[in-house]
Formats: C-alpha cells, structure tokens, sequence
C-alpha cells in the first residue's frame, strides 16, 4: 500500500472541501473495495479523507418511501425492519452478497462505487483500459468467463460486480450527492454508465460529489418479487448472472413489471421495452419467454461467457416465475423453486 | 475536521485510542497500518490471522463494538475510539461474567472437533461470536449461510455448524 494523507472530517461539508479537485483524493467508508484496491496498487490515493463520522447513518421516511443514508452498512439495511417489510427485495439481494462480515462493514454509498472484478483490472501488470485509460483490454479475446454479454463495447467489456444495485434499479431509486456546485438527484438508471470510449468512468457522478443517500420510492413490490442469483459457489461469491424481479398482478395479469440483470453488463441491466412487453399480459412461462427473448436479442458473446446467454434466459424465466407465484427464492436455503 | 495527519507528503501517524480485549490502549499509528496488521504486528495479537489479506477468507475476523469485520480490510486509523475483542479475548468475554473458563464457543469447538490444523479456528470462533451477537440466524441452513465468510480449508465446516448449534440453544453466548 503506497503512503498517504489522512484527515477525518465531520461534517458533509469538510468532506466536500477535503476531497476538493485533488483528483488524487478518496473517500473511505467501509473500505472493504478501496483497501483491496490499493493493496494491489490499482488505487493509490494521495489522500484518504474518512468518512465514517459524518452524520449519513439513518434510514428516514420520506415521501411515503425511505431515505438510506450513504453511511448505512449493507447489513443493518437488509436487516432493518422497515426494508424487510416494505422492500424485500433489496433486503434479500443484499443478503446474497458478500459475507456477513463484509456486509458489516460496507455502505451504501460505497457498495454503488465499488469497481469491478475483472481480473485484468485487478492485476497492474496487464493493458486495462478502465484502469489504465488508452492501454487496451486484456479480457476481450483474454479470460472473460465473468465478464459482460449486453452494452459491451470494444474498449472494456467489464461487468459490475454489486448485488444491492440490481435491486436498486428494479426499484428506481434515486441518489442523491452533493457536491461543490450544490446537492442533486440521480435516478438510478443513471448513476452507472456504459463502457463506451470512456470504460474508466464508472458512473455519472462528477468530480468532487459525494453521495449523500439513496431514496426508495414507495412503490416496494413486497407481494411479488425474487432475488435469483447463480454463481460459482452457494454463497461468498460473485454473480455470474442474477435476476430482481418485481411485479404487480391483477389476478393473473401483469399489471406493473420491473426487471433488472446482475453481472451481465456495466451497469444493472433494464431493458423497459421488455417490462412493457409483460404489463397487460398473463403471468405465464410463454410470456416470460418473450421478455426474456427480447432482452437477449441484443446480447453478444466473448469467447469464453457464451453460456451467460442462456443462463440468463433461463434465470429470468425462472425470476420472474418465482415473484409471480409469491415464493421468493430464500437466500439461506439455495434450492430453486 | 476531526483529525488531520498534516500537510500533503509530510505525513505522519495519528494518535488513537482503542480497547483491546478490554485494555485501553493509546497508540500512534501510519494511516496505511491496518487494523489486521496493528494486531500481529504490533501489539503481538497473533491469534488473528492474515490468510488471504484481502476479505476473501474470514481468517481475520475480529469484533468491532461486538460486530465481526475481517480485520485485514479496515485500517486502524478508522476504528479510532472503538472496542476490538480478538480470540485471545474471547474467554476474558465470559470471566468477565464471573466464570473462569473458556467462551462457551470454544468449549464447543473442542468438543465438536470443529478444528483441524486450527488456522481458521479465531476467525471462526470470532464469526461465531458475532453471529450470536447478530440474532438472525436461527436454522441450520441459516448458520451455515452466515457463517460463509469464514473458509476453512480443512473442512471442518459440519462440526463447527454443530457448535454454534449447541452453544446457541444453550443461550448464554455472549
Ligand atoms: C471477498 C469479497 C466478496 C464480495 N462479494 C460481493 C458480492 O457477492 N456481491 C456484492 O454486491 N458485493 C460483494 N463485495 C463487494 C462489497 O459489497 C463492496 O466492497 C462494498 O459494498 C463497498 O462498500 P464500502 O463502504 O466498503 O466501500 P469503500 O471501499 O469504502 O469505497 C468504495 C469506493 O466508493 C467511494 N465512496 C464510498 N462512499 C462514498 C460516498 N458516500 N460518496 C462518494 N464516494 C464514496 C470510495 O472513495 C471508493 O472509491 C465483495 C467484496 C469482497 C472483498
Ligand atoms: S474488461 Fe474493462 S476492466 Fe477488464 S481488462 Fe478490459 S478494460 Fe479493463
Ligand atoms: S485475511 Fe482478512 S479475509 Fe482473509
Ligand atoms: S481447521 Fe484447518 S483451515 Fe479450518
């Protein structure tokens, strides 16, 4: 780990003016992505500015919906009972995540920046475009089992690795920072950004901001909803695919959809055409199928993730089966209903 | 600012406080020490253990204010004011309720055989603690699930599910 300043501010305001424009500057707060980072020397921040003492640890009513405050650790929001009731969904595709010990120490706000796993990102002895701006992708042609089948381009087909964020954008919370020019509001289909020509620029977040909290509209879709992940191992491991589904039925007809896909693409994957395609129709396989199709249609294979396609395809039926029939899949009891 | 380390490329430790094991300790620390380090390297703790040094083992998990973090990605500037409790603290949890023995979790680890060569064995044993502390998980699938963080390369996964089992329906984990 290189050498670095250290200051610890109280208030969000410090915080703004420690990390100021020193591009060299970070914010810590559970420290459990950037630390690994800078173990490997992919981050070598000059200054770390901590942020754990700053008062963004509540999770508020607001507007019907819940405030999260960026300080909130992964764990007590997926146990709160706020979340657990109202917003199931989040709490149980944070559960799938991680471990418990690194759930209780990641936030909120961190959990929405932490970068990807990419192997090439992570080992500073090969080009990476996301790292390295300009030197190439080592995975396109490379080792790219993990990596990304929608929205890839031909600079960085990385994924991002975070489960919350699935749900997050199923839900369409929003972000809201702050920042030298004042505060503002992201809606979370756009806070992460596509690889495009710019793979080292994960989100659309501006120099100098910092994240304030998370809003959940009050729309939480606990009567129908899933978290399916499939990966490597049962648990404490990354998605190779997920799927957070949620659903509003009038009988047996799809009155509302809403579909986000993990650890397919650089950002939580949605595709509306595909949810408008489900609203208005019975909830059955055949439907499924469709959707499903539809957002596959435009997926594109590296040379050795070919199987994410149909993986994907199957775990979205299989997603949208569970929340329709009310039988989330449990995150402790991994059998697949 | 609650704290500054000083001008850009001046940089110099920081005083803090920490109880550990229920000894306060005052100490100078480089930002860069983490709280894993600090442990083993400094205050002779080597009970922790560092197996993969980046949060994919459990191996350093230790109990911040009674909640388990792995020690190995956390600096120690950071935990500033808190109560850190190691394995060679955890028996000191139970004396300090007026029994001279082991924490019940390691009476049941030994009697569960839920150890072989013994170098997860702190971070299981602090895991545990933790998650007893934690209340949620009750079944057995929910122990094995909370317990995921913590590898064990011995495979002594069944045992050490059967004496968090056991010393949870005793009841009296601290
Ligand atoms: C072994 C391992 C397995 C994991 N498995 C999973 C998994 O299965 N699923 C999953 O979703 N995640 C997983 N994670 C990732 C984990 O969820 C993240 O590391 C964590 O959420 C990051 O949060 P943090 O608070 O620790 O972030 P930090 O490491 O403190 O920060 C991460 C980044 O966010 C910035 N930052 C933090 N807070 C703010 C803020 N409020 N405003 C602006 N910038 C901020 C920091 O500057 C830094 O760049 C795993 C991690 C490890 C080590
Ligand atoms: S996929 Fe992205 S992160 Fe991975 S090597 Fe290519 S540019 Fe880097
Ligand atoms: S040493 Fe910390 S998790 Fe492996
Ligand atoms: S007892 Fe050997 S690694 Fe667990």
């Amino acid at each position: 780990m290189n050498r670095f300043d250290y200051v610890r501010p109280s208030t969000v305001a410090e915080a703004v003016q420690a990390l100021g424009s020193d591009p060299a500057a970070r914010f810590i707060a559970g420290g459990t992505n950037l630390i690994d980072l800078m173990k490997y020397d992919v981050e070598r921040p000059g200054k770390l500015i901590d942020i754990t003492r700053l008062p963004l640890a509540e999770i508020e009513e607001r507007d019907g919906g819940l405030r999260i405050g960026a300080l909130v650790t992964n764990a007590t929001l997926a146990y709160d009972a706020r979340i657990r009731e109202r917003y199931p969904l989040l709490a149980d595709a944070i559960l799938a995540g991680a471990s418990a010990q690194l759930r209780n120490a990641a936030s909120t706000g961190g959990n929405l920046l932490q970068r990807t796993r990419c192997y090439y990102f992570y080992d500073t002895a090969t080009p990476c475009n996301k790292r390295e701006p300009g030197s190439g992708c080592s995975a396109i042609g490379g080792v790219n089992r993990i990596h990304a089948i929608l929205g890839t381009s031909g600079h960085c087909i990385a994924t991002h690795p975070s489960d919350m964020c699935v749900a997050l954008a199923a839900l369409e919370a929003v972000v809201q920072v702050s920042g030298p020019q004042g505060d503002r509001a992201i809606p979370f289909a756009e806070f992460h950004r596509l690889p495009g020509d710019e793979p080292s620029r994960d989100t659309n977040l501006a120099a100098g901001e910092i994240i304030v909290a998370i809003d959940l509209p009050a729309k939480g879709f606990a009567g129908h909803h899933t978290y399916l992940k499939l990966r490597d191992r049962l648990s404490y491991a990354f998605a190779l695919v997920s799927v957070a589904a949620a659903l509003e039925l009038d009988g047996q007809t799809i009155r509302t959809a809403r579909l986000a896909l993990g650890g397919v693409a650089h950002k939580p994957w949605r595709n509306t055409q595909a949810e408008a395609l489900l609203q208005g129709k019975p909830a059955t396989r055949e439907t499924f199928k469709a959707a499903a199709d539809l957002i596959l249609r435009e997926a594109k294979p590296q040379s050795t993730n070919g199987f994410k396609i149909e993986l994907a395809r199957r775990a979205i039926v299989r997603g949208l089966e569970q929340a329709a029939a009310g039988t989330p899949q449990s995150q402790s009891d991994k059998r697949i209903q | 600012m609650l704290i500054d380390s000083g001008s850009p490329g001046a940089v110099g430790t920081i005083g803090i406080t920490l109880t550990i094991n229920g000894e306060r300790r005052e100490l100078q620390v480089a930002p860069w020490t983490t709280l894993l380090d600090l442990l083993r390297e400094r205050l002779d703790l080597t009970g922790t253990k560092k197996g993969c040094d980046h949060g994919q083992c459990g191996a350093c998990t230790v109990l911040v204010n009674g909640t388990r973090i792995n020690s190995c990605l956390t600096l120690a500037v950071m935990k500033d004011g808190a109560e850190i409790t190691t394995v060679e603290g955890l028996a000191g949890l139970t004396q300090r309720e007026g029994k001279n023995s082991l924490h019940p979790i390691q009476e049941a680890f030994v009697e569960h055989d839920a150890f072989q060569c013994g170098y997860c064995t702190p971070g299981q044993l602090c895991s545990s603690v933790g998650l007893m502390n934690e209340g949620y998980a009750k079944t057995r699938d929910e122990i094995r699930e909370a317990m995921s963080g913590n590898i064990c390369r011995c495979g002594a996964y069944t045992n050490i599910v059967d004496a968090i089992e056991e010393v949870m329906h005793q009841g009296d984990a601290r």
